[in-house]
């Protein structure tokens, strides 16, 4: 057996060294996604970003991408399989490929490696990330100011870092608004099954929350709220055909603009690795129309997102407490972003214990 | 509240039960199809698919149906007529599905779809508590114990589902009697497939009328697993699936409350529910080998 696999594998490497020898003279860009590229939200919006690397440099490049991929050993498999295939840099989009990124890189020094939302490092490879919390607090305000219950149902994958940022993101625009305001979470342990999230959505409704937030990725828990006649918030991208009279906004990703400007450098051979974190202000992230909501509250919605994109306001800005009273932030204090992407406690006000 | 929490697990436990009852009579007649997973999403896609084109979920039921028999007899091609691996040919029919799915889907992703409606007969849907959970339902939920009835009656009750276990428990003596045994094989793998089909098309325009890719997220394993739970009986598979609906969408109530007990633990609950009461029923060994088809996944190659 074990024979038969190393032959397998010879004549696979054979195979894609040929390929690689026939597209040396174009920059080949690869991605590994952990969806489908149909979900129609987080690896939706990366892989529009590989067609916009397409669309602009025509057939000077190459791309490739690995779908589905899960998140665990299987992922180093895939990387290495990627970087073995001759592909110049590798976009790994998916917070748990970070540990297998930095691994096949060690290996593969020639090879530029970029990984989405994680904070390890190396001579190859670069990191870069979205600031989803700008639109979450945004949404927090506006959900607020729009729930008749003043409590949010939450739906959420899994207890990392970005996940916990979001929802505290979320409280504090919302308790900027309602200090009393409440918000129910449901943990599904997936980033992705439409059934489980519809199911978590009408379990939020049912325990009297009129405002739907998901950090998961299917459109399924906003089509309860249209179905409802309630409200909810889009996530990854404008998910407004869904619940056109549920969907108040939608944090938008827009990963194009980024994937280029990689590419682009390492064409140039300039490429060197980054720790890059964009959101409003650089356009990598946007709401999508405020809709569905009163005029006041949408224009306040474009004020405070307007705030946020210049700098002016940062949603992380003290006083902050967290569940225990305790002062983690003093007035005035602008919480660092080293801060942010290890944050594994809740802000005051928030009714859930976080698993460890 | 009672009455959500019941509205929710009926939309939970009826993908499954559609796709257990199908895979129950496909393993009476001694056929282990692994592939329930790849002709849901089959019939996942293409109900989808149906129901937008013809502008009618009904249409979509039928063609979620026709998909999952479609693939099925890919299945069955190999393993009754080339007497492949069994295993092998289930597993592979998974994987083909849900690529094949994928490719089909793509344009279709992002397209909202049209919702099955519910039932609503004036005065008895209007019952309070009991009317919407009775008669407020849609079609596939009533299909769904109409088949574990039929297939009951048709098993136990009929000449024909004689044959069919006949050919389950022992093929060789099957075939002796001048049954054919490939034939009947054909008929309940078709069978198996249609259900399983219509088991996605009730994901895809019933549960969450969308379509994406891997939809089913795992739910014809789980409809595998239910068949040996129920111990290749159709009326404990309607307490299986519905035991299965129930504990996961009590946890989903569960966490909100605050209760305090870890979500992944919750998450875990109804497999521990259902690895519990597979303990349990094995405890009974008589009784299990008797319901276990004899020649559940042994190929048939007649001895002239």
């Amino acid at each position: 057996m074990k024979k038969l696999l190393l032959l397998a594998g010879t004549a696979l490497a054979v195979a894609l060294g040929a390929t690689a020898a026939s597209a040396q003279d174009k920059t080949k860009a690869c991605f590994i996604y952990v969806g489908p590229i149909g979900d129609f939200g987080w690896s939706y919006q990366h892989d529009q970003g590989r067609l916009a690397i397409e669309a602009a440099f025509g057939d000077k490049v190459e791309t490739a991408y690995l779908e589905n991929v899960s998140e665990g050993p299987d992922a180093e498999r895939a990387i290495e399989r990627l970087a073995r295939d001759g592909c110049d840099i590798i976009f790994t989009t998916s917070f748990g490929f970070m540990d297998p990124t930095i691994k096949v890189a060690k290996k593969y020094p020639d090879v530029k490696f970029e990984h989405a939302t994680g904070f390890k490092t190396a001579e190859n490879v670069g990191i870069y990330n979205s600031r989803f919390y700008e639109g979450r607090y945004i949404i927090g305000q506006m959900a607020a100011k729009v729930s008749k219950a003043g409590m949010a149902g939450y739906i959420v994958s899994f207890p990392i870092p970005e996940v916990v940022m979001g929802i505290n993101a979320f409280m504090l625009g919302a308790q900027s608004v309602n200090p009393d305001f409440k918000v129910k979470i449901v943990w599904v342990n997936s980033w992705f099954d439409p059934g489980k999230e519809a199911d978590a959505a009408k379990a939020l409704f049912d325990q009297g929350a009129d405002i739907m937030v998901q950090h998961t990725d299917s459109t399924a828990p906003l089509q309860i709220a249209e179905e409802r006649g309630l409200k909810g918030f889009g996530q990854a991208s404008d998910m407004i055909k869904f619940a056109p009279n549920a969907q108040m906004t939608s944090i938008v990703d827009d990963w194009s603009a980024y994937y280029v400007g990689r590419v682009q450098a390492v064409m140039d051979g300039t490429w060197k690795p980054e720790n890059k974190w964009g959101g409003l202000a650089d356009k990598g992230l946007m709401m999508a129309p405020y809709t569905n909501v009163p005029e006041d509250v949408a224009k306040a919605a474009a004020e405070t997102e307007a705030k946020i994109a210049s700098g002016e306001f940062h949603p992380f800005t003290g006083p902050i407490f967290d569940q225990d009273g305790k002062e983690r932030y003093a007035a005035g204090v602008v919480a660092p972003d080293g801060d942010l992407l290890g944050m594994n406690w809740y802000v005051k006000g928030v009714d859930d214990k976080l698993p460890q | 509240m009672l009455e959500a929490i019941i509205l929710t697990v009926i939309t939970a436990a009826t993908p499954l039960l559609l796709a257990a009852i199908g895979e129950l009579v496909v393993e009476r007649s001694g056929v282990l199809n692994l592939g329930v997973e790849g002709m849901m999403v089959m019939g996942a896609v293409c109900g989808f698919a149906g129901t937008l084109t013809f502008g009618t979920p009904f249409a979509g039921i039928i063609a979620g149906a026709l998909a999952g028999m479609a693939v099925s007899l890919l299945f069955g091609f190999a393993t009754l007529t080339l007497v492949a691996n069994q295993v092998a040919s289930g597993l592979a029919l998974t994987l083909f599905g849900l690529g094949l799915a994928g490719l089909i889907g793509e344009g279709f992703v992002g397209t909202p779809g049209l919702k099955l409606p519910a039932l609503f007969i004036p005065g008895l849907t209007d019952l309070p508590v009991v009317g919407r959970i009775l008669f407020g339902q849609d079609v596939l939920v009533y299909l769904s114990f109409a088949l574990v009835a039929g297939v009951s009656w048709f098993l136990f009750r009929t000449r024909a589902g004689l044959v069919l276990r006949a050919v389950g428990d022992n093929h060789g003596s099957a075939h002796a009697l001048g049954y054919s045994v490939v034939k009947v094989r054909y008929l309940a793998v078709l069978f198996g497939g249609a259900c399983a089909g219509l088991g996605g098309a009730y994901l895809s325009i019933a549960y969450t009328p969308l379509w994406v890719e891997s939809m089913t997220a795992g739910r014809g394993w789980i409809a595998l697993a239910l068949v040996v739970f129920a111990s290749w009986r159709p009326g404990r598979l309607v307490v299986g699936a519905y035991l299965f609906g129930a504990v996961t969408i009590l946890q989903l109530h569960a966490q909100p409350l605050g209760l305090g007990v870890p979500s992944q633990f919750l998450s875990m609950l109804p497999y521990l529910a259902t690895v519990v009461v597979l303990v349990l029923i094995s405890g009974n060994r008589r009784a299990t080998r008797f319901n276990t088809p004899a020649c559940l996944g042994t190929p048939f190659v007649p001895d002239r």
